[in-house]
Order: C-alpha cells, then sequence, then structure tokens
C-alpha cells in the first residue's frame, strides 16, 4: 500500500504530456556496434528532467551498452547523445570532464576504490573538485552515508562491507557532489529482497530530496515498477516502448508481455536449418 | 592457405604493436600535459599520491636492489680478476668494475629489478581497477585516470629509479672493492682512490640518465598492458606477465641504442 501510495505522490505524466518539459538527456537515432554485430539499432529516447527512467531488458539487450554511451564511455558508430544540451561525443575532451561533474554513476558492482576506506571513496569527488577544507568534506560525506544507512562504516574498507552495504556507499559517492543527473547500473541485482527494497526506497527518497534526473539500467521487474516514473523496455538493440509503468504493463506487445512473464520466445524451427547450424563449420 | 594465414598473422601482430606504441606515447604525451596544466586546471597532480608511489617504486625496493647490486659487484670483480690474470693486469679490474658498474650494470639491473616489482604491480592495480569499473569510475567522476594514475607513478620513477641507481652503483662497487681487497690484498682506501681517479661524472651521469628513461619506459608499459586487460583474472594474469616481458625486453633494447648513441663518438 505504501508503495501504491508513493507512486501516486510520485506519478509523472507519460510521454506525450511531459514532452514540454526540459530534456536531460536526448538520445537520437543511436547506432552502435561490437566489431560487425550491431548492438544498438536507431535508439532514439528522451530523459526529462527529475524523471526517473527505468532501462529494462533482457540479458543481451543492449541496455548496459546504452548506458555506457550515456555515460561517454563509448563512441556510437552514428547518432547522438546530449546531455544537459551538450552532444557528449562531440564536445572537446575537458568540457567532457567538466560536464561528468554534474553526473554521479552508481555501477552494479559498486567500483568502490579498493585501497580506499569507504569515507575515502566517497570524499574522492570532493577532493578532486570541490575546493573544500577536509573537516567540511569529512562532514559532507557522513551526511551522504547517513542518509544511505552507512553512519558507522567511514572507515571500513570495501572489502569489509557485504553487497548490499556496497551498493549503498557507491550510491553515497554518487550523490555526494548532488549531481544533475544520477545514473545506477542494476541498483538492486544480487541483493535479497528486504535490502533491494531498501536501495530501491533511497534512490525515490534522494530524488525526492534533489530533484534530480534518475536513470536506472536493470532487469529486475518489480524495482523497475516501483521506482520508475517512465521505463524504457529494449530488445536486441531496439526500443520496445517507452511509457509509464502503466502503460509497459498493459501493453499488447508480445516481446514486452514475453519479458514481463518471464517467457521464452519459442519461435519455430526449421529442421533443415537447425542442422545447418550444428554442422556449418564441420563439413 | 598456410603462407596467407601466416601473414595474416604477421600483420595483424605488428598492427597491434605498433598501436600499443602509439597508445604509449599518447599515454606519455597526456602524462605531460597533466603535470603541466594540471594547476591550471585546478586538478593537480597530488603530492601524497606521489609520495605513496616513491615509497612503493623507490624506498620499498633498496633491500632487493641492496643485495643484487652488491651481488652483481663481487661477481664483476670475480670474473675481471680472473679474465685480467691471464695478462697479468689483475689490478686493472677496479677501472673494468668501475666503469662496467656505472654505465650498464647498475641501471640495467636496477631496471629489470623495478620492471619485477613496480611494472608489474601497476599492470596488476590497473588491470583490476579495469575489470572492476573502477578506471570507468574515475572518468564518469570526471576525473582523468592518466592524472590520478598514471603521472604520480611516472614522477615517481623518474626520480626514485636514478636514486636506486645511484645506489646499487655505491653498494657494487663497495661489494666490489671488498672482494678486490680479499683476492688482490688492495686496501678499500686505494680502491676507492683508483675507483675515483678512474670515474668521471659523465660515467654516472650516463647510468642515471637511463636509469631515468628505463623508468618512463616500464611505467608506460605497465599502464598499457593494465588498462587494456580483457578476460577477468586470467587477463590481469596476462597483462601482468607482458608487461614484465615487454618493459625487460623495452630496457635492454633501450640500453643498446643510448649506448650506441652516446659512445660512438
Amino acid at each position: 500500500m505504501t508503495f501504491i501510495a508513493s507512486r501516486e505522490q510520485h506519478a509523472m505524466p507519460s510521454d506525450e504530456a511531459a514532452s514540454g518539459r526540459v530534456k536531460a538527456i536526448e538520445v537520437t537515432d543511436l547506432v552502435t556496434h561490437y566489431g560487425t554485430r550491431r548492438i544498438l539499432d536507431g535508439i532514439s529516447l528522451d530523459i526529462h528532467e527529475g524523471e526517473i527512467m527505468v532501462i529494462m531488458g533482457g540479458s543481451g539487450s543492449g541496455k548496459s551498452t546504452l548506458l555506457n554511451h550515456l555515460l561517454g564511455l563509448l563512441r556510437p558508430t552514428s547518432g547522438t547523445v546530449r546531455m544537459l544540451g551538450r552532444d557528449i561525443n562531440r564536445i572537446k575532451p575537458m568540457e567532457l570532464h567538466a560536464l561528468r561533474r554534474k553526473i554521479g554513476v552508481a555501477f552494479q558492482g559498486g567500483a568502490l576504490f579498493s585501497s580506499m576506506t569507504v569515507g575515502e571513496n566517497i570524499m574522492l569527488p570532493l577532493r578532486e573538485h570541490a575546493r573544500l577544507d577536509e573537516n567540511t568534506m569529512r562532514i559532507m560525506a557522513r551526511m551522504k552515508l547517513e542518509v544511505v544507512g552507512l553512519a558507522n562504516f567511514e572507515n571500513m574498507k570495501p572489502s569489509e562491507l557485504s553487497g548490499g552495504m556496497i551498493k549503498r556507499a557507491a550510491l553515497a559517492r554518487a550523490v555526494v557532489m548532488d549531481p544533475a543527473i544520477l545514473f545506477c547500473d542494476e541498483p538492486s541485482a544480487g541483493l535479497d529482497p528486504v535490502v533491494a527494497s531498501a536501495v530501491d526506497d533511497l534512490i525515490l527518497r534522494l530524488r525526492d530530496a534533489t530533484g534530480m534526473t534518475v536513470v536506472i539500467v536493470t532487469h529486475e521487474l518489480e524495482s523497475a515498477f516501483k521506482i520508475a516514473d517512465r521505463i524504457c523496455v529494449l530488445d536486441k538493440g531496439e526500443i520496445l516502448t517507452v511509457g509509464t509503468v502503466a502503460e509497459v504493463r498493459d501493453s499488447p506487445n508480445g516481446r514486452i508481455q514475453n519479458l514481463l512473464n518471464r517467457r521464452t520466445e519459442e519461435a519455430l524451427i526449421d529442421p533443415d536449418e537447425y542442422l545447418r547450424r550444428l554442422t556449418s563449420d564441420l563439413l | 592457405m598456410g603462407l596467407a594465414l601466416l601473414a595474416e598473422r604477421v600483420g595483424r601482430t605488428t598492427l597491434n604493436g605498433v598501436a600499443e606504441i602509439g597508445y604509449a606515447a599518447s599515454l606519455f604525451g597526456e602524462s605531460l600535459y597533466w603535470l603541466v596544466m594540471g594547476w591550471r586546471r585546478h586538478q593537480p597532480v597530488r603530492a601524497d599520491a606521489v609520495i605513496a608511489q616513491m615509497m612503493d617504486v623507490g624506498i620499498h625496493a633498496i633491500p632487493i636492489v641492496a643485495v643484487m647490486a652488491g651481488t652483481i659487484g663481487i661477481m664483476l670483480a670475480i670474473q675481471g680478476i680472473y679474465t685480467l690474470r691471464t695478462f697479468g693486469a689483475e689490478t686493472r679490474v677496479v677501472a673494468g668494475v668501475a666503469l662496467s658498474v656505472t654505465r650498464e650494470f647498475a641501471p640495467l639491473i636496477t631496471g629489470i629489478l623495478v620492471a619485477g616489482r613496480s611494472g608489474s604491480a601497476l599492470a596488476a592495480r590497473l588491470g583490476s581497477m579495469r575489470i572492476n569499473q573502477e578506471l570507468d569510475v574515475l572518468k564518469v567522476m570526471g576525473i582523468s585516470p592518466v592524472r590520478f594514475l598514471v603521472v604520480p607513478v611516472l614522477i615517481a620513477g623518474v626520480v626514485m629509479m636514478p636514486a636506486l641507481t645511484f645506489l646499487a652503483d655505491l653498494t657494487a662497487l663497495g661489494m666490489a672493492g671488498v672482494y678486490v681487497g680479499f683476492d688482490l690484498g688492495m686496501s678499500f682506501h686505494a680502491y676507492v682512490d683508483q675507483t675515483i681517479n678512474i670515474l668521471r661524472v659523465s660515467d654516472i651521469l650516463h647510468g642515471l640518465v637511463k636509469s631515468g628513461i628505463f623508468a618512463v619506459l616500464i611505467t608506460l608499459i605497465g599502464v598499457a598492458n593494465g588498462s587494456s586487460v580483457e578476460g577477468g583474472a586470467e587477463g590481469v594474469g596476462r597483462a601482468t606477465t607482458r608487461a614484465v616481458v615487454q618493459a625487460i625486453s623495452a630496457i635492454i633494447v633501450v640500453d643498446m641504442i643510448f649506448v650506441f648513441a652516446m659512445t660512438r663518438q
């Protein structure tokens, strides 16, 4: 019941109604290849300021590749990615550095620096980009650790934390600079349901408190339905649909329903084609 | 068919080699950029990171460098006396040891030891960081991985390698002096006097400059291998091995080129 109340409170308008809002991220006709294999095929997607967009899809759907493009870690074959009004593949490296200070990222494995304590990890962006004295940085790091429920873990090494704690610490580091856009890669994957739900609640609280745009890549349906304002469903490098939770749930598209209901696609297999696939390189 | 495959493999390997050299060169250029421009962009290279690397590359390597250099010094003295005895010129061993240690053996043995210790550690560290997405995190935080990770190691190497080489000079010459005294009955004082008379400052600088170049090679090769790791823990192991083999090979080849360029007038 709490979840329903929360969704009503934070409900975002559907795609059409949202079109008048400022775009935090604008992806246009994005095509990318790994070698000769096409991974993303003409992706176009707008993410508006202040919304939580969940990018969802099965394994190999291209969602992690799309995230890497949004972060500017990969260069596309064609198409553009505009973040906060700037084309991230065409701006100068120094401008990209500056732009990246306005984003926070929590990677799937946390990616905390193992040589640093949790507190040092969280202070790192402040140390590098903000001209603050040591005590101020320490207080800010402690505040973020309080928010994620890790108040007493400042001096511990990442290797001493559990999976859920690492994800929360990574989230604290991602938001320490109060970014305009927060990216989370599989924030609740591999966590037990209680911890996963706590991480989801945390993301919702952070968005509500700061108004930041949040982009989440996940294949966890429950988590996606709980926190998304809109969901983008990817399959085989294409967008199947972008819409609110209700729109995605009620989609008549068979591939979306397969994904939601965890059904595999069963295509009829031609016996001759099957035999050729198995033996083509042996004969 | 076999020939075509061989040609393709050779071509591919050559291209990869050229690409790796190009990548290392761009790393060096970017390192120099951050070293000079970091202050202006309010992203300076952190002194504490440089000091930590100096401890790791330099201070912690002192025992092994001293032991190995001392051993090399004694070995050179033994071989020198054995060879020169044929001509009845055993006392000339002092000149042979002094010049070969300062110009060749001290920088070479220090380079090989640092490549084995720090080059491999650097490749393994960066490889693990790449696998754990720590390098990606730095990039998306707007922190240049080159400034944050590479430049401190480069500075530490360029400062500490010549210092270690100088230590190796002293240790090797000292231990050689002890052996010469034992074998030929020459007093240590007389040995030191002879050594000082023979050596010119340029001989010592020759070794120190070379060791600075070796430091750059070890760092760039370690970084290039570590930051291109693919394939999990196995990939890290492969990159570490490659980094050590490539660094030692590069040290020996560059040493030969340097000696050729500097000794042929």
